[in-house]
């Protein structure tokens, strides 16, 4: 009994959140590495990318509810997140075409680019807290939970909850929908051919007549798209606020570097690593392993390594030590 | 008009903006030479930032996102060196958390000496777990007691550790030091490796610094702050009480808090010209040195100067430190001229953007661009605000004075800061990236 109290505790404090975050991660990531694949500079901008897509789709679902349209039980977000793609998109092909096409002309550097990407991320911040404040913004509706953890101890009669949200469900869902249509998008089509194409070598991927112009376009679509998702499932997971999605470049980056960077696999993989890593260090093992000890034995402290304060530290320190011992990443990334 | 001619002007025109600050309230002018200095001194700081940055950047060519993390460890130095130490700290655990770090220092060169010495393969691995393992529980059990104990101590006024009590012009230097530290920590992995590790990695340190110093209450109390810090100069009290100023500020006309503020602010202004020319003038000689020949060489052609035998990723390292040790004395001079640490007010956008911006629109590569964009950014920063609620009450003229749009923008103008540095940044990469004083 007190192994199976512990199992459902450490399902529902560490599996869950860490499932849900790691999801979230890669999305993001997903989109830093796909940057770097094809226009081969790391994206400053992307946290903001991502709370820029995630801010028109709060605004849109706030006009659906005042016009009292909602999904039931399912977030009414769900229902306004293409109008944010959209939006999203809009803004990166407008950014691509006034900033980044002129140094991509140009044969710039890649650190100009990490320079240039830099300012856009600050433009982009600027623009996000003029228009929707910086302040913390809630937008999740419909059911809360797909198993609360009432009910839960209701079923097996045991002492631990186990609480399922629907955020987490919905987060988990979409982002296997979303990991398997960008990768049947790479490998099945036309373009998503030449994407592949023009990454692993551009002068040949030009000589065979691929249009890099094109190949650019996509990316910074399928780039918002992959942003924009993640960012909502942040949001309807936790809350939007510009700073913390300022701040999720950290682990986002260091998800793309630790999967290997321009390796779409590797930032999924990376997502996971860094996910389970900051939730297992920041949290307080009593719990569970007071279940598992034999009384005497109990743990006086909270058995927390990290305090949650130092979060971030988790994924740096991750970082570094990829950097030192295998800077390609587990999966081989295309950088040294 | 010839290029000194012309560049002079420029230093001069940066000149009459603030003595026009200080003498109409005129615009955007404040009128006031309490503003005017406060400015002044703020952007000798910032001039000195940007020194710093430019010798990673102009010179060598790397891209440090962190600077706001290097500053911070200044701020630190002030208070670790200057602050009068807490009474009972050391008795209470001050020497069982030094005891903790060595701990945890000597884990990591155990880790180090392990694999280096052991050949790869599954007792090396093995090894290094346990090591780390037992290293980190052990740094716990001595470190939690003794930070515990010295947060114990009147934690309204004191719960650190304090400081040693030495002059605070000595914290200086120190802070460059702590600084030098950290990048040479973050130099050691990320260099050698593509331009974009460095920015990541300086971007990751930067958070981490501030967390660590919101965090930690026993090293600077956390985000209770440290106020009160000693000044290099007599205080604006003291000043008021002595009779000899009293007779100097009556001779010159003066209201004597006025003249005590003034004194302070010119005080400051002076010690902060003297460093800022210090550095300059040791930038200009490396520069122009055969050293600074070599590492323009590298920037230029890293494969080039590998083939004549330089070992560019040592430079690289070398370069970083002394750059970002230069950071960190701007930021002890800052944490000395505001007299108090707060670490909850460091932000990326104030302490890392806006010297990027600094040195840029004033000319990577050329010392006297970096110190002009110091000074000269500065003073459009302080003025951006005033700037930008003007022109939104411009715009929304016809509006009615409590319609929800004109008062959404109003509140918004503070953002308006990020949209116009990050545009500013974006048009002189673009149309002028050499900046107003091109490197020659």
């Amino acid at each position: 009994m007190d192994l199976l109290n512990a199992l459902v505790a450490l399902t529902n404090y560490v599996m869950i959140p860490a499932v849900a975050y790691g999801s979230q991660l890669a999305l993001g990531a997903l989109g830093v590495t796909m940057i770097y694949a094809v226009l081969r500079f790391s994206n400053f901008a992307h946290g903001d990318t991502m709370a820029f897509g995630t801010m028109v789709t709060i605004l849109i679902t706030w006009w659906l509810q005042s016009m009292g349209i909602n999904l039931g039980p399912l977030p009414t977000a769900l229902l306004a997140l293409p109008f944010g793609i959209l939006g999203c998109m809009a803004l990166m092909l407008f950014t691509d075409r006034v900033v980044y096409r002129f140094y991509r002309e140009q044969k710039a550097k890649p650190v100009i680019f990490v320079m240039v990407s830099l300012g856009v991320m600050f433009m982009m911040n600027g623009l996000v807290r003029f228009i929707i404040g910086p302040g913390d913004q809630r937008f999740s509706d419909g059911e809360r939970f797909i198993v609360s953890a009432r009910d839960f101890k209701a079923m097996t009669g045991l002492r631990e909850g186990l609480a399922f949200k629907t955020s987490q469900g919905i987060t988990i869902i979409t982002a296997v929908v979303v990991v398997a249509a960008l990768f049947w998008f790479l490998n099945r089509t036309r373009t998503g051919k030449s994407m592949r194409a023009y990454s692993d070598n551009e002068d040949l991927a030009l000589l065979s007549g691929i249009n890099p112009e094109r190949v650019v376009m996509y990316t910074w679509m399928i780039v918002a798209g992959l942003a924009t998702i993640a960012g909502v499932l942040y949001g309807l997971d936790k809350s939007f606020k510009p700073f913390t999605y300022f701040q999720l470049l950290l682990p986002i980056f260091a998800a793309a570097i630790v999967g290997g960077l321009g390796n779409p696999i590797g930032a999924i993989a990376g997502g996971f690593v860094i996910a389970f890593s900051e939730v297992s260090i920041t949290y307080a093992w009593k719990k569970i392993l007071r279940y598992l000890m034999p009384e005497n034995l109990e743990p006086d402290g909270l058995v927390q390594l990290l305090s949650t304060d130092y979060k971030f530290a988790v994924s740096f320190v991750i970082l570094l030590i990829v950097l030192l011992f295998k800077p390609t990443g587990l999966f081989k990334g295309k950088s040294v | 008009m010839s290029e000194t001619v012309k560049h002079s002007l420029m230093f001069a025109f940066v000149g009459v903006l603030i003595i026009l600050d200080g003498t109409t309230s005129f615009g955007i002018f404040a009128g006031s030479w309490n503003s005017a200095l406060g400015i002044l001194n703020m952007g000798l700081v910032s001039a000195i930032m940007a020194l710093g940055v430019n010798l990673q950047w102009g010179f060598a060519g790397l891209f440090n996102v962190g600077i706001m993390g290097f500053t911070a460890l200044g701020g630190l130095a002030v208070v670790l060196v200057s602050s009068s130490p807490t009474p009972g700290a050391w008795s209470q655990g001050g020497i069982g958390i030094i005891m903790a770090l060595i701990l945890g220092a000597l884990t990591v060169v155990a880790a180090v000496f392990i694999t280096k010495n052991m050949t790869k393969g599954k007792p090396r691995v093995l090894a290094l777990t346990a090591l780390l393992i037992a290293g980190f529980f052990a740094y716990r059990a001595v470190f939690d007691p003794a930070v515990s104990g010295v947060e114990a101590i009147n934690p309204a006024l004191y719960g650190s550790l304090g400081g040693l009590g030495l002059p605070v012009l000595l914290a200086w230097p120190a802070g460059g030091l702590l600084a030098a530290g950290a990048a040479w920590l973050i130099g050691k992995t990320a260099l050698g490796l593509r331009s974009d590790y460095l920015a990541i990695a300086t971007l990751g340190i930067a958070e981490i610094i501030i967390a660590i110093m919101k965090n930690e209450d026993w090293l600077s109390r956390g985000v209770k702050n440290v106020v009160g810090l000693p000044r290099p100069m007599r205080k604006e009290i003291v000043l008021q009480e002595d009779p000899g100023f009293l007779d100097t500020a009556a001779s010159l006309g003066l209201d004597p808090v006025v003249a005590s503020t003034l004194y302070v602010k010119i005080t400051y202004s002076l010690l902060f010209t003297v460093v800022l020319l210090a550095l300059l003038w040791m930038a200009q000689m490396g520069l122009k040195s055969p050293w600074g020949r070599m590492m323009r060489a590298i920037r230029d052609n890293e494969v080039a100067a590998e083939a004549m035998g330089k070992n560019v990723t040592r430079r690289h390292l070398q370069i970083f430190v002394l750059g970002s040790a230069i950071c960190g004395v701007a930021g002890a001079m800052m944490t000395t001229l505001d007299g108090q640490l707060t670490p909850g007010t460091y932000n990326p956008l104030r302490f890392t953007f806006l010297i990027w911006v600094m040195v840029v629109v004033g000319g990577s590569g050329n010392n006297f661009g970096a110190v002009l964009g110091g000074i000269f950014i500065w003073f459009f920063w302080i003025k951006v605000e005033p700037m930008g609620a003007g022109l939104i009450n411009f715009v929304t003229y016809g509006l009615a004075d409590d319609s929800a749009l004109k008062l959404h923008l109003l509140d918004s103008t503070a953002h308006m800061r990020l949209f116009t540095m990050g545009l500013i940044l974006l048009l002189v990469l673009r149309f002028s990236p050499r900046g107003l004083i091109p490197e020659k």
